[in-house]
């Protein structure tokens, strides 16, 4: 008996200005697993991310997303988002004058009214958020600081999974969580992923480089070359990768 | 008349004159025009001393020959077709304004509005026309405020009643920040205006509270010519909220307003503005004309002035609040939040005229351009020859929504005594798709992210109003940009 999927993904092309980056990429998540999506520079790691939570400009021209069984690219970006898909980006973005305490606030209780549960006033809000912020070693002033603005690179990521922590998404999408940490740093991030680690949440790790994946061991790792997925296997293929490097194997693949 | 244009067939359109007119010319309405005859019916009709009515007449003589040579000024980045001045009228009694028996008669878009402000229910009816009832009676509202400011020596009432309780206050103060031949919008309030407020803060007196609630009980049916006159005597402090954050749905199509401030040694004087005129439909069409003089003289050693405002209504903005920096140590502020959409239009900024030694002034301005509209800020920073150690610093923002819109800056400097110290910062930005996106990725709408990361843009601005207007610009802000992006 299969296993019930947060995500199918089925013969999904996509194109960015006029480019064709996803050429028939298929891949099923199932419930409750880790998947680590690996490849080269251009090969539509990103791209998949962005068509995945509904960004502008990335247009699908052929496949089909199901997310819980429900048609994920016809639901607007905030729809995804409230219904439990989660992003932490590569590159977060700064929002100058808005603390992160008031953002992040106003996005936890848009969650929560779309669940059904009830908003969060300040006082539990916060809370909750002095707790989790010991989770990804923050110091709690970073709350009223501007959100992401004059943040290093390492705190940009570590508010990412913050935030993450705060919003309990079902599906996590890290794309590039790795690049530009340290290995404290790595270690810290890949400690609040794996304290979200449960039965019934689904993460796809996308990186270029395997050491992210010593720390968040996936259950399967794709690699993808030129748009599609050109290998699956386990938690060693990242090895493979390491060791062989992205061209043997799209070339075996091949 | 062969210059009927549009704009005066708008103001005759919306003028009271229709109705006023047939039920009695002369007790209510005066007829258009504008000559020396009119200037002195009004006068005779506030019942105003000598010298109020020769300070009118020389006014209007500046305004004629303004008029003649000039005529309205066109320098400013905002286009309107000519205003016919003849077709305007001048006087029209408060008490013509016809009441609405209740809200079931106001427009449900206008209701609508207020609800999304969490405008409170009574003041909704003084905002919308409609009569209020005893439980709500403004006049004693503002006799208990009244009765509390006079405890402390504290004046605070109509620009009439000065006239004619205070009138040597009124002769004292009144044009010597803003003289009748300032320019021409200033010198025609200054021959025609009706009505405004009057503000006087003795020695010493600290103001016992926000001078806020009783003007926007008061004075939201001031006509289209208010003129305010505040005074800060030696160490006294003063926090003037002018305006409402709801869409009044005023039909006067051209407001010229001057505001006077004048602080002695030691005063301070904070004015704060949110102003939401009507800004005219999507296309354009009606809307206010809010051209306005605003100007304060720091006139004492350590004296304060500061505005703050927050514009986001009107179809043409053209105002600068300004300081004159005349006493030695004193400072002026200036901080801004412009905001148009659709096809509004907005030249504003500010002057700081550095006159004496140590002065300090500081600018911040924050413009926001979305739909079709036009957004500049125009200021001039000026250090006279005795401004020794003067110094300023500006900073100017401007952020784009959608691609139709422009933001212009035009920065004036002058600076004449070597050891002034100017500085200028300005940038232009476009919101961010990716911040946008951030934002909904988080669960946040498309409306929800504009509105907050509009919000966080103008925060510095913000955090310089009284906590409750604060509160109220930022919801104003999302009534005003609402389908502005997407």
């Amino acid at each position: 008996m299969a296993k019930d999927l947060m995500l199918e993904v089925c013969d999904l092309h996509a194109e960015v200005a006029g480019k064709q980056i996803l050429n028939g990429l298929s891949l099923e998540l199932p419930v409750g697993e880790v998947h680590a999506v690996m490849g080269p520079n251009g090969s539509g790691k990103s791209t998949l991310a962005a068509v995945l939570t509904g960004r502008d400009h990335f247009t699908v021209t052929k496949g089909s997303v199901r997310y819980q069984g429900q048609d994920l690219l016809a639901m607007e970006p905030e729809l995804r988002a409230r219904a439990g898909v989660f992003l932490s980006f590569q590159y977060p973005i700064e929002i100058p004058g808005i603390s992160t305490a008031y953002f992040l606030k106003a996005a936890v209780n848009a969650v929560r009214k779309h669940r059904g549960q009830e908003e969060l006033d300040a006082i539990d809000f916060l809370k909750i958020a002095r707790e989790k912020a010991k989770l990804v070693a923050m110091d709690e002033s970073f709350l009223n600081r501007s959100l992401n603005e004059g943040f290093s690179g390492g705190e940009k990521k570590r508010n990412e999974i913050f935030q993450m922590l705060m919003l309990e998404p079902t599906l996590i999408v890290l794309d590039e969580t790795d690049s530009g940490l340290d290995v404290d740093a790595l270690r810290t991030v890949a400690d609040g992923v794996n304290a979200l680690r449960s039965a019934g949440r689904s993460m796809l790790v996308i990186t270029h480089y395997q050491r992210l994946l010593n720390y968040i061991v996936p259950d399967r790792t794709h690699v993808l070359a030129a748009g599609k997925i050109a290998r699956s296997g386990g938690p060693e293929l990242a090895l493979e990768v390491e060791e062989k490097g992205y061209k043997s194997i799209a070339e075996r693949a091949a | 008349m062969a210059e009927s244009t549009e704009a005066s067939r708008l103001v005759e359109e919306r003028s009271e004159y229709k109705w006023g007119f047939v039920t009695d010319i002369e007790s209510d309405v005066a007829p258009p025009g504008l000559s020396e005859d009119v200037i002195r019916l009004i006068s005779h009709k506030k019942e105003e001393p000598e010298f109020m009515l020769e300070w009118r007449l020389k006014a209007f003589r500046a305004w004629t020959r303004m008029a003649a040579d000039a005529g309205e000024p066109r320098w400013a980045k905002v286009e309107f077709p000519p205003i016919d001045y003849q077709a305007l009228s001048y006087y029209s009694a408060p008490k013509s304004k016809t009441l609405k028996k209740s809200l079931d008669e106001v427009d449900p878009e206008l209701l609508a509005t207020f609800e999304k402000l969490g405008i409170p229910l009574n003041e909704r009816k003084i905002l919308a026309g409609v009569a209020v009832d005893a439980v709500f009676d403004s006049v004693s509202v503002a006799t208990t405020f009244k009765g509390k400011l006079a405890e402390v020596g504290v004046i605070f009432c109509s620009f009439s009643e000065a006239v004619r309780e205070h009138p040597e206050l009124v002769k004292k103060y009144l044009g010597t920040v803003v003289p009748v031949n300032d320019n021409f919008y200033a010198a025609l309030n200054s021959a025609v205006f009706t009505d405004g407020s009057f503000c006087y803060v003795p020695k010493g007196v600290h103001c016992p509270m926000e001078l806020s609630t009783y003007f926007r009980i008061n004075q939201a049916n001031t006509g289209q010519f208010e003129r305010t006159l505040i005074v800060a005597e030696e160490g006294a402090h003063v926090s003037y909220l002018e305006g409402c954050t709801a869409p009044m749905r005023d039909e006067n199509q051209l407001h010229a307003a001057v505001v006077e401030l004048i602080a002695m040694e030691g005063a301070t004087i904070k004015y704060s503005t949110v102003q939401n005129w009507y800004p005219g439909d999507k296309n354009g069409k009606g809307g206010i004309y809010n051209f306005v003089t605003k100007r304060g003289r720091c006139a004492g050693r350590a004296s304060k002035i500061s505005w703050t405002q927050v514009e986001t209504g009107s179809a043409i903005t053209w105002k600068y609040p300004s300081v004159i920096l005349q006493g030695d140590d004193s400072v002026g502020e200036f901080y801004s939040v412009a905001v148009t959409n659709n096809r509004q239009q907005a030249d504003t900024g500010t002057k700081m005229v550095h006159l004496g030694k140590n002065t300090k002034s500081t600018i911040v301005s924050k413009g926001i351009s979305a739909g079709h509209s036009s957004n500049a800020y125009r200021g001039l920073v000026q250090i006279g020859p005795n401004a020794a150690e003067a110094r300023n610093h500006s900073q100017c923002d401007s952020l784009l929504l959608g691609d139709r819109s422009a933001a212009h800056t035009f920065p004036y400097i002058d600076v004449r005594n070597a050891t002034g110290q100017v500085e200028h910062e300005a940038s232009t930005s476009r919101i961010g798709e990716d911040q946008i996106f951030y934002c909904r990725q988080r669960g946040l709408s498309q409306e929800d992210a504009v509105n907050m990361i509009v919000n966080g843009f103008c925060k510095q601005v913000f955090r310089e109003l009284p906590m409750e207007f604060a509160v109220e610009a930022q919801k104003l802000l999302g009534v005003t940009l609402e389908g502005a992006v997407g």
